[in-house]
Parts: C-alpha cells; sequence; structure tokens
C-alpha cells in the first residue's frame, strides 16, 4: 500500500430507496469491494448496468449520487483515507487530485460558458496555476487530444462543437488539473463507433503521455481491454473477478466472465432471397420540411421471414426510412410496395389492415409502454384492436405470447416498472407479433441493453422468426448485433445507402471507403487491437 | 451575436407595437360600452335633456365610434392625448407628472426588492431545506399573504408613528431634492417591496433549484468548487430567462398594481390619478391611462424576452 495512489478496501455504499407503496428503506448498492491502483495504471471497471460501477468510481472522489452514502470501508488517496477529511478536505481534493470524465460530456459542460473557462476552471480554482498558465496548459492538452484549431477552440460554446470533441475537451478539463488520479465513466459509450475509436486512442495516448492513472468505468469489456492493466468485474454490487487485463481477458476464472467475454457469439445462416420480395422500397427521398434531405433516392428490399439490417451513425438516416415505411413521414419521392401492392404514402391512408401488418419495436422500452397499464392490456390492446378478441380469448392468447417471449403467464398483471429493462422490451416483442404483423420494424431494439440481456434479445428475436415467419427490418448502429441477426444489410451515411446486399456480400471485401471505417472501428475483444487499428487506420491515409 | 439575434429582437417589438395597437382597440371599445353618458355625468342629475344634448354636440360624442376611435388615436400617435372632461386639463402634461412620480416609486421600490429577492434566492438554495431557506419561505410568504393596505397601515403604525422614522404622507412636490423625495416615498416602497418580494424569490429559488439537477452542477461538483459559487457561477446563468420574466411581471405590478398603496400614502402617482378620473367618468383620462399602463406592461414583458434571447449562448453564438 505504500506506492499505491487509490487503495479501497472492504467499500460499502448504501442507497435509500422510496418504494411506491412501502415505506422507504435502506439498500446496499455495493459491499465489499476492494481494491487497489498504482500510479500511472489504469484499472477497468466492468459490469452491467446496476452492477454499481460508477458508484465505486465516484468513491473514490468521496462523492455519492442522489440519496447514495458511502457507509463503511476505507477509501485512502495518496495515502490519506478521504472519508476522514470532512466535506472542506473532499473539496480540496476532487478537481486536483482526482478528477472526472462523464458519460455524457455534452451534458456534463454548462451551456451558458466557453469550453476554456470551464476546462481552466478547477486549476484556477484550487491554485495551481494562474488563468495564463492554465490557459497556455488547456491549449497544449487541446492539441494533444488532436481538437481542430487548438490555440482558438476553446473559445466555443459547448453546443458548437460535436460530441466526439466535447468527449475529448472533457478529457482535456480533468487533465488541466494535473490530477493523480482520473475517473472515466463510459466516456465512449454515447460516441459513434467510428468517433469512439480516436476518442478511445486520444485518451490512452494523454494517460500514457501525462503518467495519470485512471478508473475506466464501462460495459463493453472490448473497450476496457483496450486501455486497461487490471480489470475488475462487478455484478450487483459486488465484486466477480479482478485480475490482469490479459487473465480477464484470455484466461476468465468465473463463469459471469467467461460469458461478457463470449458475448455476441450467436452465428446466424443466412438465407437466400426470394424471388418476390415482401417489401419493396424503391427510390425513397424524403426530408423534414427543409432543404436537407435527410433520405436520398434509397432503395432496399425485405424478404418473407428474414431479417434486413440497416446499420449506420446517428444522423446517417435509419430512423428516418423505418418512419417513411410506416408512413409517419410522407416521402417526397419514390414508392414502398408491400405484399405485392403499392402502400400509401400516408399513415392516415392506410387500411387497419395495412397496419396491423406493420408494427414497430423500439429502442426505449420504458417509454414505449403506457406505466399506468399492466401487461394484460399492454398485449391484449392489439388482440382487441385488430382481432376483436374479448375476455378468456384474449387471456388465453395473451398466455401464449408471454410464453413466447419465455417470460410465462406470471407475468400477466405486472406493471411496467416492475420489470427488468430485458423483460421490458420482450413484453413489446409481444405486443408486436399480437398483430401477427408481416413485418416488423426494431428500432436500436438492444442498444439500451446490457451485453448478456441484448443477446438474449436477439436469439428470442430469431427464434421468434423460425417460428412465426415475419420478417424484420432491424436498425442498428451496432456490427456485431447485425452479424448475429441480418440475412441482408444496408449501410447508410449520410441519408445514402452506400451499400447494400446479402450480408456475406456485404462484409466481405473489397469494401468502399466508409464501411471499410464502420467494420474496422468496431473494438475487438483483444489486447493490443486498439494500437492495430489506429496504425492500421494511418498506412491506408498513407498509401492513398 | 448577428443578424439572427437582432431579427429575432426587432419581431419581439414589432409584435409589441402590433399588441399595443390591439390593447388601444380593446380599450376604447371598454370604454364605449361603459354605462353612463359623460355629458350626464359631467352636468348632473339635474341638467335639462337639451343641456345634456348640447354638451355631446360639443364633445363629440355623437359622431360614430370608429371615426372617434381614429381620431383618439391619431392624437395619440402625435402626442396628443386630448383634455380632461372634467377640468379641460391638457391630459399628457398631467400624466407626465404623475407618471414621473409613479415610476420614482416603482424605481425605489424595484431597486430594493430585485437584487433582495434574487440574493434571498440564492440563499434559500444553498441551504435547501435547512433554516435558512423555510426561514425565508416563511417571511416572504406571510408578506405577500398579507394585504397591501394591511402592510401599508402597519408600516405606518409602527416606523411613522411609533419610531417617527419617515412621514405617513407621502407628499412630494417639484421643488424637493433627491434625498427628501426618497425619504417621502420609503413608506410606500417597503410596502410594495414586501408585496413583490415573494413571488420573484421563489421563483428565482425555483427555476435555480431546476437547474441544480442539470449534469453540469454534478461536473462542477466534482471540480470541488464551493456551494456558492457553483449557484453562482453554474446555476444562476442558466436560470435567468424565467427569473428575468418574473422580474418583469413584478415590475410591471409595480407601476400598474399601485392604486392601494397609492391612496393609503397619498402619493400623487398613476392610480391615484386614474381612480379618481374613473369616479368622474372621465373617459379621455381613463384611456390615456389604461393605454398607458398597457405600453409600460407590454414593454416590460419584451424587455424580459429580449434579455432570455441574448442569455441563451445557442442564440448568442450560433453554430
Amino acid at each position: 500500500m505504500a506506492n499505491s495512489l487509490l487503495d479501497i478496501r472492504d467499500l460499502r455504499i448504501e442507497a435509500t430507496v422510496y418504494p411506491p407503496g412501502e415505506p422507504p428503506h435502506d439498500i446496499v448498492i455495493v459491499e465489499g469491494v476492494s481494491l487497489t491502483l498504482e500510479k500511472g495504471k489504469v484499472l477497468g471497471l466492468i459490469g452491467e448496468s446496476g452492477a454499481g460501477k460508477s458508484t465505486i468510481g465516484l468513491s473514490a472522489m468521496g462523492y455519492g449520487r442522489g440519496g447514495v452514502r458511502i457507509t463503511g470501508g476505507e477509501i485512502f488517496l495518496n495515502g490519506r483515507d478521504i472519508r476522514k477529511g470532512g466535506v472542506a478536505g473532499l473539496r480540496k481534493l476532487r478537481g486536483r487530485e482526482v478528477c472526472y470524465v462523464a458519460q455524457s460530456a455534452a451534458a456534463a459542460f454548462n451551456p451558458a460558458h466557453r469550453l476554456i473557462d470551464q476546462v481552466v476552471e478547477a486549476a484556477i480554482e484550487h491554485g495551481t496555476a494562474n488563468r495564463a498558465e492554465a490557459r497556455k496548459r488547456a491549449v497544449a492538452l487541446f492539441a494533444k487530444l488532436g481538437l481542430p484549431d487548438p490555440a482558438n477552440f476553446g473559445n466555443r460554446y459547448p453546443h458548437q462543437v460535436s460530441g466526439g470533441q466535447l468527449q475529448r475537451a472533457m478529457t482535456a478539463m480533468a487533465l488541466c488539473s494535473k490530477p493523480d488520479l482520473i475517473v472515466f465513466d463510459e466516456p465512449t459509450t454515447a460516441l459513434d463507433v467510428t468517433t469512439q475509436i480516436d476518442v478511445l486512442a486520444a485518451i490512452k495516448e494523454a494517460i500514457r503521455d501525462t503518467g495519470v492513472a485512471a478508473l475506466y468505468i464501462t460495459h463493453d469489456l472490448a473497450v476496457v481491454a483496450q486501455v486497461s492493466d487490471h480489470i475488475m468485474v462487478l455484478r450487483h454490487g459486488r465484486q466477480v473477478e479482478y485480475g490482469s487485463a490479459d487473465q480477464i481477458i484470455n484466461a476468465p476464472r468465473q463463469d459471469y466472465t467467461r460469458a461478457l467475454v463470449s458475448v455476441r457469439s450467436i452465428a446466424h445462416e443466412e438465407k437466400a432471397p426470394s424471388s418476390t420480395p415482401l417489401l419493396s422500397v424503391r427510390g425513397v427521398t424524403a426530408s423534414y420540411g427543409g432543404a436537407l434531405q435527410v433520405l436520398k433516392n434509397v432503395s432496399v428490399d425485405i424478404h418473407k421471414g428474414q431479417t434486413l439490417a440497416v446499420v449506420g451513425e446517428s444522423g446517417s438516416g435509419k430512423s428516418t426510412l423505418a418512419r417513411v415505411i410506416t408512413g409517419l413521414l410522407p416521402p417526397s419521392e419514390g414508392t414502398i410496395t408491400f405484399d405485392g401492392r403499392p402502400l400509401p404514402r400516408r399513415l392516415a391512408e392506410r387500411s387497419k389492415d395495412d397496419l396491423r401488418q406493420l408494427q414497430m419495436i423500439y429502442q426505449m422500452a420504458d417509454v414505449a409502454m403506457n406505466p399506468r397499464q399492466t401487461v394484460r392490456t399492454i398485449i391484449g390492446r392489439p388482440l382487441e384492436f385488430y382481432f376483436g378478441l374479448r375476455g378468456e380469448g384474449r387471456d388465453r392468447r395473451i398466455a401464449e405470447l408471454l410464453d413466447e417471449i419465455e417470460m410465462g403467464k406470471g407475468f400477466i398483471d405486472r406493471y411496467p416498472a416492475e420489470l427488468s429493462g430485458g423483460q421490458k422490451q420482450r413484453v413489446c416483442i409481444a405486443r408486436a407479433l399480437a398483430a401477427k404483423p408481416k413485418l416488423i420494424i426494431c428500432d436500436e431494439v438492444t442498444s439500451a441493453l446490457d451485453p448478456l440481456v441484448a443477446d438474449g434479445i436477439l436469439k428470442l428475436l430469431l427464434n421468434l422468426q423460425a417460428i412465426e415467419g415475419a420478417a424484420y427490418l432491424f436498425i442498428t448502429h451496432d456490427l456485431a448485433t447485425v452479424r448475429a441477426i441480418a440475412d441482408s444489410i444496408a449501410v447508410m451515411y449520410r441519408g445514402e445507402v452506400v451499400r447494400y446486399g446479402p450480408k456475406s456480400q456485404v462484409l466481405s471485401p473489397p469494401f468502399d471507403a466508409y464501411t471499410d471505417l464502420l467494420l474496422s472501428s468496431v473494438p475487438e475483444m483483444e489486447i493490443g487491437w486498439l494500437e492495430k487499428a489506429i496504425a492500421g487506420r494511418r498506412m491506408a491515409s498513407a498509401g492513398n | 451575436m448577428g443578424g439572427a439575434i437582432a431579427r429575432l429582437i426587432a419581431q419581439r417589438i414589432a409584435l409589441g407595437v402590433l399588441l399595443l395597437f390591439a390593447v388601444s382597440v380593446l380599450i376604447f371599445a371598454g370604454t364605449q360600452i361603459l354605462p353612463g353618458d359623460v355629458a350626464q355625468s359631467i352636468l348632473g342629475q339635474s341638467a335639462t335633456p337639451e343641456a345634456v344634448a348640447n354638451l355631446r354636440e360639443e364633445l363629440g360624442l355623437n359622431r360614430p365610434a370608429v371615426v372617434r376611435y381614429f381620431d383618439w388615436l391619431g392624437g395619440i400617435l402625435t402626442g396628443d392625448l386630448g383634455r380632461s372632461l372634467s377640468n379641460n386639463r391638457d391630459i399628457a402634461t398631467a400624466i407626465g407628472q404623475r407618471l414621473g412620480n409613479t415610476l420614482f416609486l416603482a424605481g425605489v421600490a424595484a431597486a430594493v426588492s430585485v437584487p433582495l429577492a434574487i440574493i434571498l434566492g440564492l440563499i434559500a438554495v444553498r441551504y435547501r431545506n435547512r433554516w435558512p431557506d423555510k426561514m425565508i419561505s416563511a417571511v416572504t410568504l406571510a408578506s405577500i399573504s398579507l394585504p397591501e393596505f394591511f402592510i401599508g397601515y402597519l408600516l405606518i403604525y409602527l416606523i411613522a408613528v411609533q419610531l417617527g422614522w419617515f412621514p405617513s404622507v407621502s407628499t412630494v412636490y417639484d421643488s424637493m431634492g433627491f434625498w427628501e423625495r426618497l425619504s417621502a416615498v420609503a413608506l410606500p416602497a417597503a410596502t410594495l417591496t414586501l408585496v413583490v418580494l415573494a413571488h420573484m424569490m421563489r421563483m428565482t429559488r425555483a427555476a435555480i433549484l431546476n437547474v441544480m439537477q442539470s449534469a453540469y452542477i454534478e461536473t462542477a461538483e466534482l471540480k470541488g468548487l464551493s456551494q456558492f459559487d457553483i449557484i453562482r457561477r453554474h446555476a444562476f446563468p442558466n436560470a435567468v430567462a424565467p427569473i428575468v420574466n418574473v422580474v418583469m411581471l413584478n415590475l410591471a405590478y409595480l407601476v400598474v398594481g399601485v392604486v392601494v398603496v397609492e391612496v393609503i400614502f397619498v402619493y400623487p402617482g398613476m392610480g391615484q390619478y386614474l381612480v379618481d378620473h374613473v369616479s368622474k367618468r372621465d373617459v379621455p383620462v381613463v384611456q390615456a391611462c389604461g393605454l398607458v399602463f398597457a405600453a409600460v406592461y407590454i414593454s416590460l414583458n419584451i424587455v424580459a424576452d429580449v434579455v432570455a434571447i441574448v442569455s441563451n449562448p445557442r442564440l448568442r453564438h450560433p453554430k
């Protein structure tokens, strides 16, 4: 412990919860976690949502979000127990010895102030630099982190720069105080995959060059494998496995770790396309009123009982394509043919049967269900609306559907709040299936879920496709998901389909430039992948 | 800065002018449908029908309403508010003096109450749910719950009668110096301050507490800033727009709603002037007062809008 920078022993963290209809009580969020971190090393904290990883990270700053309290254990930073320093002691240490990089830099920067003023604030506040020195340091950090025009970058306001740039600026903000430790809380999770790789490389380089130590929190094991020396796997607030990055990735000891490492290894054989497609989108162009065309001349086909994956980054137009197909956004040009007949452009012009044939599942299962309705009402509604089922007949069908989504009829009277994230998404799937549709549009249905839960949902969707024969239009930004589920793939970039065809063809070389960038940006569960990928990219750009 | 923001502001001002015209129509129509007859009320119950008819003719009351409206409007646009029916004095001159007095009183009350409300709001946030917050809330709520005439007489009793610090009657005249004038309006200004304080303070508190939920407040906290710096530097700038809105509403109240306080302290302001002439059915004066009040109200709200626009960095510094 003599040399360790951070030494946490037997940490216990509790929070008061206020469940409806019950008296408030305390629950244990983290229990029995111990870790040590040497100067200049990186420890990855990994786990699903609710594993307590952010809570542990913030505890290194003596901070509890909301009603969260550190109730036991010792947290030594630079040899002093930070729990004994009181509020004044914590204030001296935050922003000086330990800094924080948040998941959403867009929300973590104050919209009312220029970036530079926020970046230098902590250094000036703690008197570690005067304004001129701190500004010079900030500009140097902007340059190191690869921000454009470093000398003037800081004069901009947060809304004037991109998400990836903000994340780098936040890293610069943490480094500007020259802290001993930085807590990175999912710093690349909210970024597009092609942006993530650059930010990840910038962060890693900055850590190496400044010799700062880091707690790196993420749910993505492939990402943490790129930056960490050690990794701690957490589940339900308890430590599952703690070891070197190499050991965790290559020789995991616990079943749970093994499951995390082997996640998304679903093998799905693509089916051959039929002669007549179920849904045919031809030359569709659409915009949201303005001159900007969000979709430009898009043509894709979906075959009966098969899956078309539409993949692209945020702003590529993939969700707009879904809106056009469902009739929510009438296209300005182009046609949509469904089951051999043209589909009216507007939702209002479509028949009840058209509506029934086309169902949707959304990213946020939380907000896609009425929180005041039970599962029975939620799934029963399409049964009543489309088939006029009532009473016992309806309940029998609901029970069947609950069996199909592997939940069972025990859930029939639960409210959405009483379900886990994965269960909520399953109920949404059942609601879509209740209409017996020929096509289900799945809009980022696994993006908000933890990897293992997402895996379960993908397996379920594949099983249901085999049973019910519904086709899927699967919108995602995640290429691993695409590999797992697609029969054919459309790669979208700035409103255009840049690559389209059967999965095997789209994912095999020769690639177009954008697909190549996209594919090479997906982190792999392999130590040293980041360096290889970056080196590959530099070679490619040198070759051009 | 730039064209976008100038355009937005010009738009607000143009809308304000348009609104003022609409209000002028309403005021004119409103005074037309009032029961009673000006000529009748000037001459009293015992007047002969011939005398009333003659006076109506003389005052131009027999012309169609539309003609009279445009006549009136044209006068206003050239700075002529007409003459009072009851004493035949020029309304513009009389209002000018009265409005000056009212604005002085409102200005003094605002200069005290606005900074005080904001500071109390900041303190309430800093010590949220602890005793300073609860005390500030209790005191300001009590003062807003008491009617203004009660607070007024209470202050007169305590400060003017018992302590003798300030006069109980706020007489002002032209030759008075600034400090004398200030001493004269001390009690009405204090009364108004107590009336408007709670609203502004509570809005400041709520607006800042709302901003305190943001992620960037956590960032500031994790930089080791003190609570007060966090509130002042990071929360307040983002809460300006709602605070300015409620401040402007209260400033408007200070000008438009001071009738009771002016009567209690016998202060020669707009409110008293309006009330006097309403009882005399002096329609031109009532119309002019209504229009002045509307103009004050609308321009203060335009100021609030402009501040909200200018305080938004997204509008000030477009991408």
